[in-house]
């Protein structure tokens, strides 16, 4: 009960005179950011960077759809990422279709989280029918296989009606599941911590120990659960376009390899046309999910200290074996730290 | 002012396993009285069902059985949101019982918004900073924006204390509230507890396993032993006149550095379930009664 | 009453012949500020002592107790100090400078640990039977099959717990039987010092007294040196021949728990006493109608 139960833990009591001289005022939330590690740095790198390409990119490029009678050709001065069979600029192609898949991924990413917030956390914090209920529905959707039921609902819509919003609803809805599992395991553990049982106390209301108690400490579990959708959908999505089953009148990461495909780039050698966006996608998974690791050591502050320990433990072994090395002359310096 | 009657308490917990369905007493017919300006300390060990109690007490769990009337100096039946500004409960866990996502200030602010104690943001700050104070926890201004991570245990519970008088409770429930606490601030946070009993003149219940502390911080000692009541009575009479053999048990046991050398003269383990919980020794009364029965026929068997 | 104990502790200390000697040592946690957690602790361990270690949390009591065996893993180092065990055989061991597996034969067979919650750390898909036994012959590889069982139920009965339990999973047992099977474990191969950190921390009074009494039994009949780690002074008064107490890494105080009792020099075990009310004497009745101090910085 007084000793730390790690034997390798500080004393907790050393630590407090630091503390106690850092009066600064902090925000909840700043406890929620990830330590900066050139890992997270790699990935905020990556992630930032691409979604400014996606974002600002088709202001700069001409338009993607301009057909020139110069097909086909590699990358030079005027095309940098070369052109198509049917001689459109392949970067300004890569540009629009950034940032349509951005937008997918965007939009399924949130209402995939809304929708596993709603059925993991409020069925957790009701418990009983409700949790029974939830629990349910969100199993069924998790044994569902996701890709051909949204081959075989996108089948079904007509090619007319069958916008943006359509995908993105259709890949939200098969995707939000797993999240919601790991909402609601994460939910019942917070539900019954003390400090829940101490809000109910003083008089809250159930919407505002969920929203104001519980939520807040959910965080970084809900910020990494939508990372992930934000992925899923990318690259579902790519996947739903590549067979051509994607949404009309868009064009993203998926529609530019489903042409290039058509277009037998690869039996061509055109790889200026299929590398850019495969690429693009890989390199923006990557980013996301070194993203996700360093959101689990906030979930997980275990990972987080075996980080620092194995620095730690990399310390002192050096310092240990210079001491064993002393032994026979002791060192002043050593044994007077 | 305001006293609580607990009178014959039964919580019931169904267990199943596999198609078996066995009922778990974890409390059986307990009566209570807590009066304002008293301290009534609940003595048992884990699994006696003292916690159980606390729950009922503060409405997170209801009873199978059983009453719980809470009335104020008028005579009033307190019930609904009244209910929860009247009888307020101190966690056992200072780390547990404080959210870590939030202020200290959020803390005591909300049960005072909730129970519309203050008004304006200035005033709640104001009450916040003087509710602090009031369990030493000063400067206020310099505690109010830290977060729970930064203060120690002390500290956290003196807040979970601020917090339970925040709404203006009478009743408070103490769940061992100094268990988790080093050593040497136990008595601090104790002594902090009695000094706001006295001047809010508050009815306190005060649960816990250690002897030692229940027999100087309270008026009187109740001692649970499996959901049973099996003795009550004044605090020193309880604790230096044990009648029941679960009590005698309980004092031989705690470690007692006026009385050394005892270890080596103790008999050796007792057979548990030779206790018999179905008696309790009154002290008030000076005679045993019957436990586990309804008030009563306690009564007639007296 | 001059109580039995009180002779029979004076008498053990007179005959004494120390079991583990511990100089100048001093444990540095290596993190961003390095924190010393013990500093220049000298400690005279006796064959057949009890000796209690006492304090508060972060004091360093079971920092300095995983370091007399090494056990203590990095960020913490020993910076500097002598730990020696004095063997039976009247051979010395320099415990800092055992290589790796000297090291492993030395922890278990001459100083074993009962941890604070051990009684969760046995494994939950064995029998007691099969962990007693994976014990024996990892240190004893030779024994045969009987001896293996004839000594397991051996240690068994010797804390209390009925052989017939030997086939038990430990969810079958109760908290108490389960530390009682821990200390089975660390007596096992018969060593000369137990280290026990908070071992009854867990456990209800009742228990708590049942495995203390164990303890000090199993002491008078094995003669080995026991180091009990606790916050719980009362405790250590009732069990221990010499207590240490320590503040912020350093022993403050180390005297016969009699001298300590009635005769404390530092203040912060004056502080640490007056923490305790007694159960049955006058002592703690302030807290009814004391004067309530802020509390002080720790």
């Amino acid at each position: 009960m007084t000793n730390p139960k790690i034997p390798d833990a500080p004393p907790p009591g050393t630590g407090d005179e630091s503390r106690v001289s850092d009066t600064r005022p902090k925000s909840g939330f700043r406890m929620l950011l990830p330590t900066m590690t050139p890992w997270l740095a790699v990935g905020l790198i990556l992630v930032v960077g691409i979604t400014v390409f996606g974002v600002l990119a088709p202001f700069l490029v001409g338009d993607p759809d301009q057909i020139r009678d110069q097909g086909l050709s590699g990358p030079s001065a005027e095309f940098p990422l070369g052109t198509t069979q049917t001689g459109q600029d392949v970067l300004a192609q890569l540009a629009y279709a950034t940032r349509g898949s951005l937008q997918i991924g965007l939009i399924v990413g949130v209402l995939a989280t809304i929708l596993s917030c709603f059925f993991g956390i409020y069925g957790a914090y009701r418990g009983r029918l409700v949790d029974e209920a939830f629990s349910l529905l969100s199993n069924v959707f998790l044994v569902i296989p996701g890709l051909p039921l949204v081959i075989v609902i996108s089948g079904f819509v007509p090619r007319e009606s069958r916008g943006l919003w359509t995908i993105a609803v259709v890949l939200a809805v098969t995707g939000w599941a797993a999240s919601a599992r790991v909402l609601r395991a994460q939910t019942l553990s917070v539900r019954n911590r003390d400090y829940v049982a101490a809000s109910k106390v003083s008089g809250e209301r159930p919407w505002r120990v969920i929203l104001v108690e519980i939520l807040p400490n959910l965080l970084p579990v809900i910020a990494s659960q939508f990372v992930f959708a934000v992925i899923a959908a990318i690259l579902g999505e790519a996947g739903l376009s590549f067979i051509g089953l994607g949404a009309s009148n868009s064009s993203t990461l998926g529609t530019m390899l489903f042409y290039a495909q058509n277009g037998f780039a690869l039996p061509l050698g055109a790889w200026w046309w299929f590398v850019p966006p495969g690429l693009m996608i890989a390199l923006f998974g990557m980013g996301l999910s070194i993203v996700n690791f360093s959101i689990d050591e906030i979930i997980n502050p275990k990972l987080k200290n075996m980080r620092l320990h194995r620095k730690r433990a990399r310390k002192a072994a050096k310092l240990e074996r210079r001491l064993a090395q002393h032994r026979a002359v002791p060192d002043p310096e050593e044994s007077g730290r | 002012m305001t006293s609580v009657h607990v009178t014959d308490l039964v919580k019931d917990y169904k267990l199943r396993s596999g198609l078996k369905r066995t009922r778990l007493r974890a409390v059986d017919h307990v009566s209570l009285e807590l009066v304002p300006g008293r301290t009534v300390a609940l003595v048992g060990e884990s699994g006696s069902g003292k916690s159980t109690i606390a729950k009922i007490l503060t409405r997170m769990e209801r009873p199978t059985s059983g009453t719980v009337d809470v009335r104020l100096e008028d005579g009033t039946a307190v019930d609904g949101a009244a209910y929860r500004r009247e009888v307020q409960m101190v966690f056992q866990d200072p780390f547990a019982s404080l959210n870590p996502f939030h202020s200290i200030e959020h803390h005591i602010a909300r049960p005072l918004r909730i129970h519309k104690r203050t008004g304006t943001n200035e005033e709640t700050h104001a009450r916040v900073i003087e509710m602090l104070e009031r369990v030493n926890l000063s400067p206020g201004e310099d505690l109010a924006p830290r977060r729970p991570h930064e203060l120690s245990g002390g500290q956290r519970q003196r807040v979970a204390i601020a917090r339970a008088l925040a709404p203006g409770a009478q009743v408070l429930i103490a769940d061992e509230p100094v268990s988790m606490l080093d050593v040497s601030i136990r008595l601090g946070v104790l002594n902090l507890l009695g000094r706001l009993q006295r001047e809010d003149d508050l009815a306190v219940l005060y649960i816990t396993h250690d002897l030692a502390t229940a027999r100087h911080f309270s008026d009187e000692i109740v001692v649970l032993y499996r959901g049973r009541v099996v003795e009550r009575g004044p605090s020193d009479a309880v604790i230096l006149d044990p009648r029941h053999d679960y009590t005698k048990l309980l004092a031989q046991a705690a470690p007692d550095p006026e009385r050394p050398g005892r270890l080596a003269a103790d008999a050796g383990p007792v057979d548990r379930d030779a206790i018999d919980n179905g008696r309790c020794y009154d002290h008030f009364a000076g005679q045993w009664r019957d436990a586990g029965v309804p008030t009563e026929s306690k009564e007639r068997s007296a | 009453m001059t109580t039995m104990s009180e002779t029979a502790r004076a008498e053990r200390l007179a005959v004494a012949q120390p079991v583990l000697t511990v100089a100048d040592l001093t444990v540095v946690y290596e993190v961003e500020k390095p924190v010393t957690a013990v500093r220049d602790a000298d400690l005279t361990l006796h064959r057949g002592e009890i000796l209690g270690l006492a304090g508060e949390s972060g004091c360093g009591k079971t920092t300095l107790a995983y370091a007399v065996n090494r056990l203590h893993r990095p960020p913490a180092r020993i910076a500097s100090g002598r730990i020696t065990f004095h063997d039976r055989s009247g051979e010395d061991i320099d415990i800092l400078s055992l290589k790796e597996a000297d090291l492993r034969l030395f922890r278990w067979e001459k100083l074993s640990m009962v941890f604070q919650g051990a009684m969760n750390a046995l494994n939950p898909v064995t029998s007691v039977r099969a962990q007693l036994r994976d014990t024996l012959l990892a240190h004893r590889p030779g024994m045969s099959r009987a001896e293996v069982r004839e000594r397991s139920a051996d240690v068994l009965e010797r804390v209390g717990v009925d052989p017939v339990r030997l086939g038990s999973y430990p969810h079958e047992l109760s908290g108490g039987m389960r530390q009682r099977v821990m200390i089975a474990m660390a007596m096992l191969l018969e060593p000369q010092i137990m280290v026990m950190d908070e071992p009854t921390t867990a456990l209800d009074v009742v228990v708590q007294r049942d495995i203390l009494r164990e303890i000090v039994r199993l002491r008078d009949e094995l003669d080995f040196a026991v180091v009990f780690i606790t916050h719980d002074l009362p405790l250590l008064l009732e069990i221990s021949d010499r207590i240490a107490v320590m503040l912020d890494g350093e022993i403050v105080e180390l005297d016969t728990a009699d001298r300590l009792y009635r005769d404390a020099r530092h203040p912060y075990t004056r502080k640490l006493l007056g923490s305790f009310p007694s159960l049955s004497g006058t002592r703690g009745s302030f807290i009814r109608d004391g004067v309530d101090q802020p509390e002080e910085p720790s």
